[in-house]
């Protein structure tokens, strides 16, 4: 078997403790009702705390670039998809 | 034994990429709700925040922390394999299958909250709210219910893989079907952190 | 038990595993024989719905009510559709060619998850059973079309569930099927087997796979909401509880158009590989097929929206889908120019499955066009909904998938069975089939320019001339499907003695014995040349 990186239990740790602070950041930017930039906030910190778990969690940081490749691509097609539909309701 | 090449030809890269491919279809599939939820939200904006008040946030919170701590637990269960400590592998394990019944009880208080109020689909309450509140809740059910759903799923992939460890089919060599079970426990983790801004914090 | 080396030579068809006779089969999980199962399965369920489409084209052979009422035909154009549509074509030729030839064809003993493929199969079955369980359960026969369309689709009192139901497995077995595909590819091709010295057919399946994996998922969710709608009266589609049924028209077709591609681009494939080897030439721009493939299926991903011109979208959503549904012409005219610049100068045979292949872009080719006039924003208001888009849609899928169906299984015949067909029944089965289809669908084409309405069971008189050709040729070919089937069948056990290579083809599969052995290859090749080598350049 080819040789796997394995990931410390501190650095496990250390990504938990990032991933329960941008939660708690968005718990506490959304109690302050920012009207209309709340929703893209929210959205963002998601975002980030979702790339988080991708790359250390799954593990993507130490697949091979095809791995990458396929999740960006992944990814980028369901953004194409959001964007399509919204050119029918946004323009109707 | 029709095919004995198999077992020398395990291919650890080839298993883990089907995995990524199933996730594939799994986000999709969430993808499609999501897509369904972003529509009605640019259209009933107003509804959609009155609707979210409802939904209890501590609850929410609660529970993304404890799925966060899950997956984190399932990463270091796979560290422990990595590192040929089965025995703390499995009580890892052990530990997130724990933190996904705690996960499961809360989301039974909470739906049974909502029951109680009335608030479930086709009940006549609901049935007398503005139109975009009755589609958030809608797509609340389905999607924490779907989402519940994978719950269980994932719950029963690593059920299976603890008994694996202890029978050392799973080892610091050989740990494909850990490390899949693994992706998908982080997948229904990945998927909730965009549930709960989408359903308890867009007010 | 055997040991690997006694058994090597055996022929999948004749290998004991561990049960006998037909368990054997049904635990197996050779990728060979998890094709034929699939064929047989497609051939029996393709015989009912095809009887159900004669039964339809009778009904409409007078105008009136013939042999059957609205209701009745309503159910049979539902369950017609759902059994083509969903067991027969979008599994079609990835399940059958591309099991038993995509591991041969690049040089390994089997797919990457032989146990999945055969679960796949399983699924499948389960899926279609349930499909034509809800003809007979519940309060009759759905009837909404295989479209399902809300909100009809959510208050109609027939059996609608179990039909939802039968589609949402079949897609998942689908989505195991292409999964287990694109893991093949990547990883089990022959050592010295690039990407790019792979043969077309398995490129053509990887594009497929990627799609049958992308788009599935959202007919899967959608379907769920329509039982969700159904059973719980969650409102998504419904415009009294504040839903959209238009949205269930985009998220039906982002799945339902690509599926086309996914019917569409293994046929593509298999005319590929057959072209070459009937010219014994090498295949025109190799790497121009390779990339239209996934290029048709990207864009193709992308031009839903051209079955919604005239459900209300936004004016700047009918421009661009209508622009895209254009570009994707392009790459599929790249193949048709690269198949027929592939037979120029070349040493033509024109045995069966060449034929077949050549009617595929014949019949391609006026299936195409007539997209493109439907594809285009102002004939589409006219041509909407009529029988011109049954025509249309018959020849791509029956005419274009269908034929290319047929040319694959004279190609790959003689090394699936090791037998020979006889050739005089192949090339009379083929007129009967060509003469009759062109006759049943063509005059579509006309009546529906002239306003015949699809899904309708009666018609005004002026429209008989065409429904009555129609029958006519809906006859002619399904005598024609019989003679073809019927020479096939027979010659499985009394045909000649096929030899391995019988049509001189240079890819993988042909270099190893007919029928093939369990494992394919005593030894994996190793691969230095670019696949259709011909011996010259």
């Amino acid at each position: 078997m080819e040789k796997h990186h394995i990931s410390s239990y501190t650095s496990h740790g250390i990504v938990l403790t990032v991933l329960l602070t941008l939660t708690a950041l968005s718990v506490t930017i959304a109690e302050l009702h920012l009207g209309a930039i709340s929703v893209a906030v929210a959205l963002l910190v998601a975002s980030i705390k979702g790339t988080t778990v991708l790359t250390y969690f799954m593990h993507l940081k130490y697949e091979s670039t095809f791995f990458k490749v396929m999740v960006a691509g992944v990814f980028a097609m369901y953004a194409l998809i959001i964007i399509f539909t919204f050119f029918d309701y946004i323009f109707r | 034994m029709t095919n004995p090449m198999h077992d020398e030809h395990h291919d650890h890269l080839g298993s883990k990429m089907g995995m990524w491919l199933f996730i594939f279809t799994e986000l999709f599939l969430f993808g499609g709700l999501f897509l369904v939820y972003a529509i009605f939200r640019s259209k009933y904006g107003e509804d959609f925040h009155h609707a979210a008040e409802e939904l209890n946030v501590f609850i929410g919170t609660l529970n993304t922390v404890v799925l966060l701590i899950s997956s984190m637990t399932v990463a270091m269960s796979i560290s422990a394999i990595q590192k040929g400590d089965s025995g703390r592998a499995i009580r890892l394990l052990l530990l997130t299958i724990v933190l996904a019944l705690v996960f499961m009880v809360n989301k039974y208080f909470e739906w049974g909250h909502k029951f109680e109020f009335k608030l479930y689909p086709g009940s006549p309450v609901l049935g007398n709210l503005p139109k975009g509140e009755l589609l958030f809740f809608g797509l609340y059910f389905m999607m924490t219910g779907l989402h519940a759903l994978h719950v269980v799923i994932g719950c029963v992939l690593l059920g299976i893989t603890i008994p694996k460890i202890a029978k050392k089919q799973i080892t610091s060599e050989r740990y494909t079907f850990h490390e899949n079970a693994g992706l998908y426990w982080h997948l229904v983790d990945f998927i909730w952190i965009f549930l709960f801004p989408m359903m308890y914090l867009i007010t | 038990m055997s040991t690997s080396e006694t058994h090597a030579q055996v022929s999948y068809l004749e290998h004991q595993g561990k049960y006998k006779g037909i368990l054997g089969w049904l635990t197996s999980t050779d990728h060979k024989r998890i094709a034929l199962l699939y064929m047989y399965s497609m051939l029996v369920f393709f015989s009912v719905s095809a009887i159900l489409g004669l039964l339809m084209t009778i009904e409409k052979a007078a105008p009136g009510q013939d042999i059957m009422t609205a209701q009745q035909y309503n159910g049979f154009f539902t369950i017609h559709g759902v059994i083509m549509i969903f067991i027969i074509v979008i599994p079609g030729l990835a399940a059958v060619f591309g099991n038993f030839a995509l591991p041969i064809m690049i040089g390994a003993r089997d797919v990457a998850f032989p146990k999945l493929n055969l679960f796949s199969w399983y699924l499948y079955i389960i899926g279609a059973i349930l499909g034509v369980l809800s003809q007979f359960a519940g309060d009759g026969p759905p009837d909404t079309g295989w479209t399902f369309y809300v909100p009809y689709s959510a208050e109609s009192s027939t059996n609608v569930i179990f039909a939802l139901t039968a589609a949402f497995v079949l897609g998942f077995s689908s989505i195991l099927t292409g999964l287990n595909f694109i893991v093949t590819i990547h990883r089990m091709r022959a050592p010295g087997m690039t990407f790019f010295k792979m043969p077309l057919f398995p490129w053509s399946l990887y594009a497929t796979a990627w799609i049958q994996l992308l788009a599935t998922p959202i007919i899967g969710i959608t379907l769920l909401m329509v039982i969700a709608e159904r059973v719980l009266h969650i409102g998504f589609f419904d415009p009294a509880l504040g839903g959209d049924p238009v949205l269930f028209q985009h998220l039906f077709w982002i799945y339902s158009h690509p599926a086309v591609y996914i019917m569409i681009l293994p046929a593509m494939g298999v005319v590929t590989e057959i072209f070459p080897t009937f010219s014994q030439k090498p295949v025109f721009g190799y790497g121009a097929i390779a990339i239209s493939s996934l290029a048709i299926a990207f864009v193709g991903y992308f031009v839903w929206g051209h079955h919604m011109f005239t459900s209300g979208i936004s004016y700047w959503s009918r421009w661009f889908f209508s622009f895209l549904t254009f570009i994707v012409a392009i790459p599929s005219a790249i193949k048709v120019f690269n198949w027929v610049s592939t037979m120029y100068g070349g040493s033509i045979d024109m045995k069966p499955p060449l034929l077949y292949a050549i009617s595929f872009i014949f019949l391609f080719m006026i299936g195409g066009f007539t997209g493109l006039t439907l594809g285009s924003l102002a004939t589409n208001i006219q041509l909407h909904d009529t029988s011109f888009v049954v025509a249309h849609f018959h020849y791509i899928i029956f005419g274009g998938m269908g034929f290319a169906f047929f040319a694959g299984i004279h190609y790959w015949y003689p090394k699936i069975y090791g037998r020979m067909y006889s050739n005089r029944w192949a090339y009379i089965g083929w007129g009967f089939l060509f003469t009759g289809f062109n006759l049943l669908y063509f005059p579509q084409f006309i009546i529906g320019i002239q306003g015949m309405p699809r899904r309708y069971f009666d018609y005004l008189p002026e429209f008989q001339w065409g429904h009555f050709l129609s029958l006519i040729g809906a006859i002619i070919l399904l005598s024609g499907f019989i003679i073809m089937v019927s020479n096939l069948i027979y010659h499985r056990r009394k045909g000649a003695i096929a030899p391995a290579n019988p049509w001189k083809g240079v890819t993988l599969e042909w270099q190893i014995p007919s029928p093939p052995p369990v494992e394919n290859f005593d030894e994996i090749p190793t691969i230095t040349r670019k696949p259709y080598f011909f011996g010259k350049d």
